[in-house]
């Protein structure tokens, strides 16, 4: 950065490839940006926390609705967050009842549903729920930082939100769910 | 080659299909997702904020551009808070807890981003530098 009349020989040789490196590291991170598909997953910063108080009425006949005092004591359980109309939460209704099936329990937040497409959703996919709040203006679901559907939450016995696993539960989740289960027991 | 475009064609055509298969709920929208506070004060605050917030849905939108149900009850809610005399900022910070800055198209000043809003004016003392050493030293 010398006056412009007069030639910079002092500058090192090496300077002279400084913009073709900058360019190649420009080009090689506008590529990965291009190739490595960018996660559209938000994460709840409400883990750790208290689960806000609510309480739901009843999603389905025969199963009572769902408020926080109905989630305290006991064991941890898990919280999901689905919906007849979302297609991933067909999907994952096989692994729910398997955890069911194991004496996990678990309590369903329907996110705008209407009590007949439940109906069906529930006795097509089977009912794997102890409780079925529904949550007709997303409350629940803004309250406790969960974007969409499917979600599901492990909640401890304080009542407390210990991990939240967005979309569909597959095969391979269970033995996470059951680590983090655990976890929330010590 | 009219059959490899035909291929082409086709492959182009079933794309759509392939992607994820989405879904929405038949549930009416949230009493004030599409109707506005009778108090103009009031919802030109709503307004504010509501621009302001990211559609977690469409990720692109605010959740006043969006017409994804999940804008649609956040939008309502947010409404209802600040006719009950909620402060915007309040709101945006009980968002904020849940869902992170992410959320919100209003960045703030943390350790984290900082650099952002140092970085300009660092360039535009280091250019003043520059240039007055080119308008003193090489200016003859």
């Amino acid at each position: 950065m010398s006056a412009p009349t007069t030639p910079s020989p002092k500058a090192p040789r090496w300077a002279l490839w400084l913009p073709l490196i900058l360019f190649v590291g420009f080009f090689a991170l506008v590529i990965r940006g291009l190739l490595v598909p960018a996660g559209s997953d938000v994460a709840s910063k409400f883990v750790g926390q208290p689960l806000p108080e609510f309480d739901l009425p009843a999603g389905a006949d025969g199963k009572p609705g769902l408020a926080r005092r109905d989630m305290l004591g006991g064991r941890p359980r898990l919280l999901n967050v689905f919906a007849s109309w979302c297609i991933p939460c067909a999907v994952e209704a096989p692994q729910l009842a398997q955890l069911a099936a194991m004496g996990i329990e678990l309590d369903g937040v329907a996110v705008r549903d209407r009590k007949p497409e439940l109906a069906v959703f529930l006795a097509r996919n089977g009912n794997p729920f102890t409780r079925i709040g529904a949550d007709d203006l997303s409350k629940v679901q803004l309250a406790i930082g969960s974007s969409g559907v499917p979600e599901t939450f492990v909640i401890d016995a304080k009542g407390v939100i210990r991990y939240q696993h967005i979309g569909d539960i597959t095969p391979e989740d269970i033995p996470l769910i059951l680590s983090k289960l655990e976890e929330a027991a010590r | 080659m009219r059959r490899l475009l035909f291929i082409i064609a086709c492959l182009f055509l079933a794309l759509p299909a392939l992607g994820p298969a989405l879904a929405d709920d038949s549930m009416p929208a949230a009493p004030y997702a599409y109707r506005q506070l009778d108090d103009p004060q009031l919802e030109t605050r709503a307004q504010d904020l509501m621009q302001t917030i990211r559609c977690l849905t469409c990720q692109s939108q605010s959740i006043a551009d969006s017409d994804a149900s999940l804008a649609g009850d956040l939008r309502s809610q947010i409404r209802e808070r600040i006719a009950a005399g909620e402060d915007p900022e309040a709101i945006r910070k009980w968002l904020v807890a849940r869902y992170g800055d992410y959320i919100s198209y209003a960045p703030r000043v943390t350790r984290l981003t900082w650099p952002l809003f140092a970085a300009p004016l660092l360039f535009l003392a280091l250019a003043a530098l520059l240039l007055r050493r080119r308008f003193t030293a090489g200016g003859q």
